[in-house]
């Protein structure tokens, strides 16, 4: 009886979570995979019809979005990172008592609408706005330079809305490295930067390693901010996904879209992983 | 078409998972269920005499779009004791379509007696999927003696067996007289080297290909694959050329308030509403090369559960007075013609800014096109589900960029 029952338990306990997980999670995958290979329209309805032909004519045709996404999301990583890591080492060791303040600081803008913070951009930034206009009058910009509507105000808006996915992982990293480490290196005749390279840098990577998962995922998949703050050169995979569920109608390509952006960051994820694999990270901080 | 502020930024949050919603609920169904406009008829007889008065009704319409106090629909209570739930769900005409259709494809009702439709792609997916119920003709009184002779005789819904107006508007071009010195008066405007980088075209793909047709030439009524490759192309070269600035959802309002936006593609009302609340001086003008017109329709989902009532309502805003007020609060062109008179002679009596107001939209050559304007004005390109896939297969590259 015990033994049955010990067998059985952590089945029964990982039931809930299986559950969900093939609710919300398999079968909605299994669902847009089937939906990837039919034909059809709305009226008449989609049919399976194991048309592989709808993930090449989807890739033909929306390549440059794939490619450009990758691209903003890589380059908006590494500006969290380059901005992102010095926050969360001044909260980290400089913060004090103060530390839960400056998190929530920096939490705080969540507070209001994703939408809304990235539209107030869109005034910022404006041609004539307050941050171009003066500049522009005083001559020290020409008179059609524009941020808005450009690459640079896509991937600036990315960074900005994903910086705080950055900043807590490293500064959870950083928060947890004893100060004494860094006074023996210290005593050890190490500079401040010998120091931080040697010990507090090495020791912060897994913190680095969760924040560019966390940063990098949804920014390559990110709609919003190309829609409000990008040009006609701008579109990234995602707002073509939308498009092609809502105003297209064209459910196949979009599953064929979606699945194929959805191998493409997990590839990617899996082979970062390997590549900077979470133990080897372990590792090097030990050394 | 006419969808107010920020409406992208819901669509953008929920749309997605409506989409997945969608994909998932309709991935394989879809009974097109094609009815012919008699037959529809004579089941509509069935339907309606088998339907008793119900005291409640439930209407979903797009933001902005009503007096602001509802005064309207209290006085529809007050005479009728019918009470009404008035929401403002729609944002757009897909994103409400990849909502309901699921529903009403699994024999679900959406909850909704009236909802407010245009007459495009959607549209007449509705009525093809069946997904609408043909209205009772005999309770539409008002409509058949108020309604104007163009709103009854419509090419997309002939005899109005699925709907009736809201209201109509138009697709033109607007402009920023602060930057653009020349009013404008030809399609070629949107084309002009001397606006690039501050010309808005619209991200609609309807929207878009009727002005691509204007611009060479073609009726989009009666335009072909062959017209929609050439209208596309030349698109295309407008874009490649660094004309267009970006392809814009309702926020080309702020854009061309801005200044970001010179020149743009615009709705009349919008352009209208915005120089009234935001004190802006844009102009508007239909094109003379053409522009476009829409309509904004009130339908009967099927499994609507107050349909009397809803019928009793659509009526109710085909009395004159009631369409006037609601044209004094919305600004778009009312399918009642007797609408005119009593907005002048509520001018007459009003003072203050009131009167100001309402002596504007009186006279507002928006809401009250000339014989001229109509004749330019088209509808959009004909789709149905036959011609869907190439249509949107060659104008949706163009905004996809």
């Amino acid at each position: 009886m015990k033994r049955w029952r010990a067998a059985v338990v952590p089945y029964l306990l990982i039931l809930p979570g299986g559950l969900w997980l093939v609710i919300f999670f398999a079968i909605p995958v299994i669902v847009l995979i089937s939906l990837s290979t039919q034909q059809g329209n709305i009226v008449d309805g989609f049919s399976q019809t194991f048309h592989f032909a709808n993930y090449a004519n989807a890739w033909d045709n929306y390549h440059d979005q794939f490619i450009r996404s990758l691209l903003y999301g890589g380059i908006a990583t590494i500006l969290c990172i380059l901005l992102g890591y010095p926050v969360a080492y001044w909260i980290a060791f400089r913060g004090g008592a103060r530390k839960s303040t400056y998190l929530f600081l920096l939490l705080l803008p969540f507070f209001v609408s994703f939408v809304l913070r990235t539209v107030s951009w869109q005034y910022f930034l404006s041609d004539n706005g307050i941050l171009l206009g003066p500049l522009k009058s005083a001559g020290i910009l020409p008179e059609n330079f524009r941020i808005l509507a450009t690459g640079t105000a896509v991937v600036g808006g990315l960074t900005y809305n994903y910086l705080p996915f950055m900043v807590l992982p490293i500064y959870v990293a950083l928060e947890r490295i004893d100060p004494r480490l860094v006074e023996a290196a210290q005593d050890l005749y190490a500079t401040r930067a010998a120091a931080f390279r040697r010990v507090v840098l090495p020791l912060s990577l897994p913190g680095l390693f969760a924040g560019v998962l966390l940063t990098f995922v949804p920014v390559a998949a990110d709609y919003v901010n190309a829609a409000i703050l990008g040009g006609t050169g701008n579109t990234m995979i995602g707002n073509i996904i939308q498009d092609e569920f809502l105003t297209v109608q064209d459910y196949p390509t979009g599953a064929a879209l979606s699945f194929m952006l959805m191998a493409i960051l997990l590839i990617g994820m899996f082979s970062y992983a390997r590549a900077l694999g979470t133990d080897e990270v372990l590792e090097v901080a030990a050394r | 078409m006419n969808a107010r502020y920020s409406r992208r930024a819901a669509l953008q949050l929920g749309g997605l998972s409506a989409a997945a919603l969608t994909a998932a609920a309709c991935g394989v169904q879809g009974a097109a269920k094609q009815q012919p406009a008699a037959q529809a008829e004579s089941a509509a007889d069935k339907f309606w005499k088998a339907q008793k008065p119900t005291g409640t009704v439930t209407f979903a319409n797009w933001a902005l779009y009503i007096d602001p106090d509802h005064q309207t629909l209290k006085d529809f209570t007050a005479k009728t004791g019918i009470k009404v739930t008035y929401d403002e769900v729609i944002q757009d005409d897909s994103s409400f379509f990849a909502k309901i259709h699921p529903q009403l494809a699994s024999g679900q009702s959406t909850g909704y007696d009236i909802m407010v439709i245009t007459d495009g792609l959607e549209f007449s997916e509705l009525v093809a999927l069946g997904e609408v119920i043909p209205l009772d003709q005999s309770m539409l009184t008002n409509f058949h003696k108020y309604a104007g002779a163009a709103y009854q005789h419509r090419s997309f819904d002939p005899g109005n067996v699925y709907s009736v107006p809201w209201a109509s508007g138009s697709t033109g071009i607007a402009w920023n007289p602060k930057y653009v010195k020349t009013p404008p008066t030809s399609i070629n405007d949107l084309w002009n080297p001397a606006y690039a980088g501050h010309v808005g075209m619209m991200s609609d793909v309807q929207e878009i290909a009727n002005f691509g047709l204007f611009k060479i030439g073609v009726n989009p009524e009666t335009s072909t694959q062959k017209d929609w490759e050439a209208a596309a192309a030349t698109l295309k070269q407008q874009r490649s050329a660094g004309i267009v600035r970006q392809y814009y959802d309702q926020s080309y309002i702020n854009a061309l308030s801005k200044g970001d936006v010179w020149i743009t593609m615009a709705w009349s009302g919008d352009i209208f509403q915005q120089n009234l609340s935001a004190g802006t001086n844009l102009q508007f003008t239909v094109p003379k090369e053409g522009g476009t017109i829409w309509t904004d329709n009130m339908m009967i989902p099927k499994y609507a559960a107050n349909p009397v009532a809803a019928m009793q309502l659509i009526d109710w805003y085909y009395q004159p007075r009631m369409a006037a007020t609601l044209t004094e609060a919305i600004n778009y062109i009312t399918p009642v013609p007797a609408v005119q008179d009593i907005i002048k002679s509520d001018a007459a009596s009003a003072k203050g800014s009131d009167k100001a107001t309402l002596e504007a939209v009186a006279t507002s050559p928006l809401v009250w096109l000339s014989a001229a304007d109509y004749a330019r004005l088209k509808n959009y390109v004909p789709i149905t589900s036959k011609n869907q896939a190439t249509f949107y297969g060659i104008f949706q590259p163009v905004v996809a960029g």
